[in-house]
């Protein structure tokens, strides 16, 4: 038996979340189907650690779908850059599973329950296939997967604030556009190499070399996939989502699904184009840098004037994305040990201040900036999650925020491109000031006339501050999981550095 | 709706052949045009064309919503569970070879098993979509036609 499981890890990584779904549907309302989603986390959890585990040493698991030969049939791949997006994302959903009990019961009626955590099961799903799967079709399958499941949670944010249905459209449209062009790019690249397995591709497009239907798919993929992470010019559907979402999906999609969408661009730009295709190498740095970089200001610039704490958090996002990004357009090791680092470092960071906007919401009924006045006194425990967070995503030193600054600046440094060091520096200056509005209002204002505010429950206390936790322990401690980006890095590095025939 | 003969005798006429089609559709899919989604859809569609005959009321007392939403969940479960036990018997996740002793005849109960789940989960998506969006408008008045 154990030695079954183990033949079939990869596939049972994402179909054991995907049977699970409609059976929590027909299971029925309330705690019975929250508490078998609870359950078959906690398995996917394992499973994706058992893979970490396997893979850590540098082996690379390839799983035959149905069995069939592999360039033809599709192959789930598991190396140590995916084996480490896998433990983001089913780690955050084993933490917000049980956060989401108490709020989802607040947020969504008892009928509605159990489809709500069906969508949240498919969702993972789906971001869980689109991290392991080697095939580029069948990324785009489950990434419609995910964005499926992702709109009916988005649009279930209306029980409460009904703007939540528009949100959710605008996300629909612009996910929708965001697949097709993703799609197209990977029918571009089909119709020149005649294979869909990532590796595969990159051998046969080596041997292609370039061609104006490869720069097509290229930018294709860019902006396909672009419009699901959120990149700067095509971020617009995300702040609306991420602020009318019920607060535990906000928490699951800030921590995974840009997430998913990065490293399916990483996968594509390093393993499947590689580091010497000098088309993308000029795409990424006069294109997506300064792109970078203007979300890094702008959209800290807005967070700072949004008076929605989801909203501002939201847009602190699309900021955060900006690093990733930056460190992507670096084209070193260094830069991509930053981007990966981040991922995780964003992920713990993002999820912990949007489970703190949750408990704001269960408990003040609100997360208003402006109604918030003196909540730091009523809820300590919360609001010091809050600060701790805060420190985080400024970067501020013994936080996971500041390593992930650090491998930045230092791969900026090592380029010698000292202006975007610069850059990066005076744009966490901007996080101080969205993060002290909040701090100031919590804690040095005084509450308004009549407020009853409790603390949080625990059952969402200690997600968030098992979070809080994370990324303090990473930022002391920060050698496991910049050895695990750097190995990553080093092996996308590797892995792309088969020579192209002119 | 008894007065409306032509709409009556039509759909009494349509609806079984319909019905019989999309079975033919359903089980020959794995060597003709055709498989669980086209049949699910037609399927589907002849009992759409016995609710806009008689009545939306008349199609949720045959389909409850309730009925239809397990239905769906149960025709993923057929598809992924093939893959489970042939997972189970010791070939990959929907590694038909292990599900019999001559390969051929393998392939061909796995795809059958398996369209057999898309063509349920397609029908019952179908018929809840329509219940969902039909039962949305204000009861048409039979003098109203």
């Amino acid at each position: 038996m154990m030695a079954l499981i183990e033949a079939n890890l990869p596939a049972l990584q994402v179909v054991l979340p995907l049977i699970a779904a409609p059976i929590c549907a027909i299971l029925g309302r309330g705690g019975r189907s929250w508490a078998f989603a609870c359950i078959v986390i906690l398995a996917t959890f394992a499973i994706s650690v058992a893979l970490f585990a396997q893979t850590y040493a540098g082996t690379i698991i390839s799983y035959r779908m149905g069995g069939w030969e592999i360039p033809l049939g599709i192959e789930y791949r598991v190396d140590r850059l995916n084996a480490f997006v896998l433990l983001i994302i089913s780690g955050s959903a084993t933490l917000v599973l049980p956060y989401a009990r108490r709020i989802v019961a607040a947020e969504i009626p008892a009928e509605r329950q159990p489809l709500f955590y069906t969508a949240f099961l498919l969702c993972i799903a789906g971001l869980l296939g689109i991290t392991i799967t080697g095939d580029a079709f069948n990324i785009f399958v489950f990434l419609e997967i995910s964005s499926l499941a992702t709109y009916a949670l988005v649009a279930s944010g209306s029980w409460v604030n009904k703007r939540a249905l528009t949100a959710a459209y605008n996300y629909l449209i612009m996910g929708t556009v965001g697949a097709t062009f993703f799609v197209i790019g990977v029918g571009m690249l089909y119709m020149i190499t005649g294979t869909l397995n990532l590796a595969d591709l990159a051998v046969r497009i080596a041997d292609h070399g370039d061609s104006s239907t490869l720069r097509m798919g290229f930018v294709f993929i860019l902006i396909g996939i672009g419009l699901k992470l959120a990149m700067f010019p095509l971020h617009l559907w995300l702040p609306n989502a991420y602020a009318y979402a019920p607060s535990a999906v906000t928490a699951f999609l800030a921590a995974t699904a840009t997430k998913a969408a990065v490293y399916v661009m990483l996968r594509f730009m390093f393993t499947v184009f590689g580091f010497d295709y000098e088309f993308q190498a000029d795409t990424l740095r006069m294109v997506v840098l300064p792109l970078a970089v203007i979300a890094m200001f702008a959209a800290s610039i807005v967070a700072i004037f949004q008076d929605n704490l989801k909203r501002m958090l939201a847009y602190s996002s699309i900021a955060q994305i900006g690093y990733i990004l930056l460190g992507l357009t670096f084209l070193t090791e260094t830069g991509l040990t930053a981007s990966i680092v981040h991922l995780f470092n964003h992920a713990v960071t993002k999820a912990a201040l949007f489970m703190v906007a949750g408990c704001f919401i269960l408990s003040a009924g609100t997360c208003s900036i402006s109604k918030l006045g003196g909540i730091g006194r009523d809820m300590p425990w919360t609001t010091a999650a809050f600060v701790a967070g805060g420190f985080s995503l400024i970067g501020l030193p013994l936080t996971v925020g500041f390593i992930s600054k650090w491998y930045l600046v230092l791969a900026a440094l090592e380029l010698g491109w000292w202006p975007v060091a610069l850059m990066i520096m005076a744009s966490s200056l901007l996080a101080v000031i969205y993060v002290w509005r909040v701090v100031e209002v919590a804690y040095l204002q005084p509450a308004p006339e009549g407020t009853v505010r409790k603390e949080a429950p625990l059952s969402m206390l200690i997600p968030t501050w098992i979070f809080v936790g994370l990324s303090i322990w990473f930022g002391v401690n920060a050698m496991l999981t910049s050895t695990a980006a750097g190995r990553a890095a080093s092996a996308l590095f590797d892995s792309s550095h088969i020579l192209w025939k002119e | 709706m008894e007065h409306h003969s032509i709409l009556r005798v039509v759909s009494k006429l349509l609806i079984p052949p319909m019905l019989v089609y999309a079975l033919y559709v359903q089980f020959h899919g794995e060597y003709s045009p055709g498989g669980g989604f086209q049949a699910g859809v037609v399927f589907a569609a002849a009992f759409v064309l016995y609710s806009l005959v008689h009545g939306i009321d008349a199609l949720t007392r045959v389909a409850p919503p309730r009925v239809l939403h397990a239905l769906a969940g149960l025709g993923v479960l057929i598809f992924a569970g093939t893959g489970v036990v042939t997972m189970a018997l010791g070939d990959a996740y929907l590694g038909y070879y292990a599900l019999a002793e001559h390969p051929q005849h393998a392939q061909e109960w796995g795809i059958v098993v398996v369209e057999f789940g898309v063509g349920m989960t397609v029908a019952s998506v179908m018929l809840s979509l329509f219940i969902a969006f039909a039962s949305h408008t204000r009861k048409l008045d039979d003098k109203d036609w």
